[in-house]
Formats: C-alpha cells, structure tokens, sequence
C-alpha cells in the first residue's frame, strides 16, 4: 500500500503510523452533553468500504494526513493534510 | 571543571572503502532547525536570504549560498547548516541549535544510488531524486534525512545516537553492492 503526502508525494505505507478514525478531526462542543462525547470517545464503526482515517508520516515529514480508502480493495481514494481538512470542515 | 572530550558523531567509525564507494563523516558545521511562525513564510524567506545567502527551501529542495545550506526538513521548517543562524530570524521563526545532534555522513561514487535502494523506499531514480533534491524518509528503520548533493553523492542525516548503526547498515548494503559490481 502506498499513500501520498501531500507535502513528500507517494511514499511506501512503512513510512506512515496509523492512528485510527479521523473522528479527532470533528471533537464535539465541550457543552455538547454525554451522548455525543461517548460517542466520539468510544464508539467506532469498523467498515467493509470507504473510511477515513488519520496517518502520521512518522519517518517522513512528520505531517498528519486524512486518508481515504477502501478497507476491501485496499484502495486509496484520496490524502490530504488533516490541518486542511480541519480548516475546511470549520 | 569537568574537561569534557569533543568527538564527532562517527569518530572511529569512518571514513570507509567498499569498491568504488565511499562513505565519510561530513562536516556539517552549525545546525539550526528554523520552523516559520504562522504567517510568518515569505517574511522568514526574504529574512534568510539577506542574511544567509538562502531561501527557505521548497518541499523537498535544498537551497545553498557558499558554505550555507538549507535543507527542507518538514512542514515549514528546514535545517539551516554550514553557518551560524542570524538571531534576527528568531522574529519570524522558531529556531532551535542542533548542532551536534546528527550523524552526518556522506555517501559517494558508482552505485551509490543502489546502496540508498537497499535501505529506502524512495524513488531514487534519475529525474526524481536529482542534485539538490531531499527527503525526508525512512532508512532501515530510522528516521533520516537523505540530499542529493550530486550525481552520485548523497548527505544522510541520522539522529546522532544511530551513528553507529548507519555506518554498520550503510556498510553492509555497500558490500552487497560492490559483491554484483564485482
């Protein structure tokens, strides 16, 4: 598997730590109540398809990156730096 | 007092013959990681070059002047080396001295580029690693930094406390090279 940062282009998977769901990149309101806090602390879906996680190009650059793949083809759909996935989500 | 004995990262390691290829200890000199406050790019680049000669590099490029070489090092930050960092662009940038905390080594001659292949998963090839490219990437498993300097001369940079297992995997990957060179 091969993932493209944006900054170094495409580089091998070894290069890249992954650190799950990129759930961290919509943290809830601190007001928003139990529920939704549970929610992003605990509760992940684990799908046969398209998820989006985040990556750290950890021997590499040291970027955070939001990678989109499929988790049956092991297909990337898309990477892009999560600062500006996060920019762009606001 | 404590008198304190200064040695370079791979003294008694290096330098090394294999075949063709050389491996040396380079002497890096100053090393300063400059890392641009927000905003703050264009102003740290126009900043670098008055004082030193360099821009702030390109993803993926170094930028030289004389014995100053800036080398990409990660988002919005590079490694200033060959010279002492004016304290000037510590007003656009966060500077940090790490002189003395990397192996600095150099790697030369004919294959070459297949000894790097051995131990890098970056495309080396002509035409995407060319003289004056950088990477930042992995080598065996550590965290490297690796410049095309010139056709067949490569810098890698390693924290210091690896030294001894770059030179020994270097070494190694030089001698599997020189074996099919024959």
């Amino acid at each position: 598997m091969r993932i493209t940062c944006p900054y170094c282009g495409e580089r091998d998977r070894r290069e890249f730590y992954y650190q799950g769901d990129a759930v961290a990149l919509d943290r809830p309101d601190p007001e928003a109540g139990e529920a939704a806090w549970d929610d992003y602390i605990h509760n992940r879906d684990n799908p046969a398809g398209v998820t989006r996680d985040l990556w750290y190009h950890e021997t590499g650059c040291g970027a955070w990156v939001v990678v989109t793949r499929n988790t049956v083809t092991h297909e990337i759909l898309s990477c892009e730096l999560a600062r500006g996935a996060k920019e762009a989500g606001a | 007092m404590v008198e304190l004995k200064a040695r370079t990262p791979c003294e008694g390691l290096l330098p090394l013959e294999v075949g063709a290829l050389r491996l040396s200890e380079a002497e890096a000199g100053p090393m300063t990681s400059v890392a641009a406050f927000q905003g703050q790019d264009a102003t740290l680049s126009t900043e670098m070059k008055a004082a030193h000669g360099v821009t702030l590099p390109e993803p993926n490029s170094v930028t030289e002047s004389g014995n100053a070489r800036a080398i990409w090092f990660g988002p919005r930050m590079a490694l200033l080396t060959g010279t002492a960092a004016d304290p000037g662009l510590a007003s656009h940038a966060a500077l940090t001295d790490q002189s003395d905390a990397w192996a600095v080594v150099r790697l030369q001659g004919d294959g070459a580029a297949d000894v790097l292949a051995r131990l890098t998963p970056i495309d080396l090839r002509p035409g995407v690693f060319d003289p004056g490219a950088t990477a930042r990437t992995e080598l065996q498993h550590m965290q490297a930094s690796v410049t095309c300097l010139e056709e067949g001369n490569y810098q890698i940079m390693v924290f210091r406390a690896f030294a001894e297992t770059l030179v020994h995997d270097l070494k190694t990957a030089m001698q599997a090279v020189a074996a099919r060179q024959g």
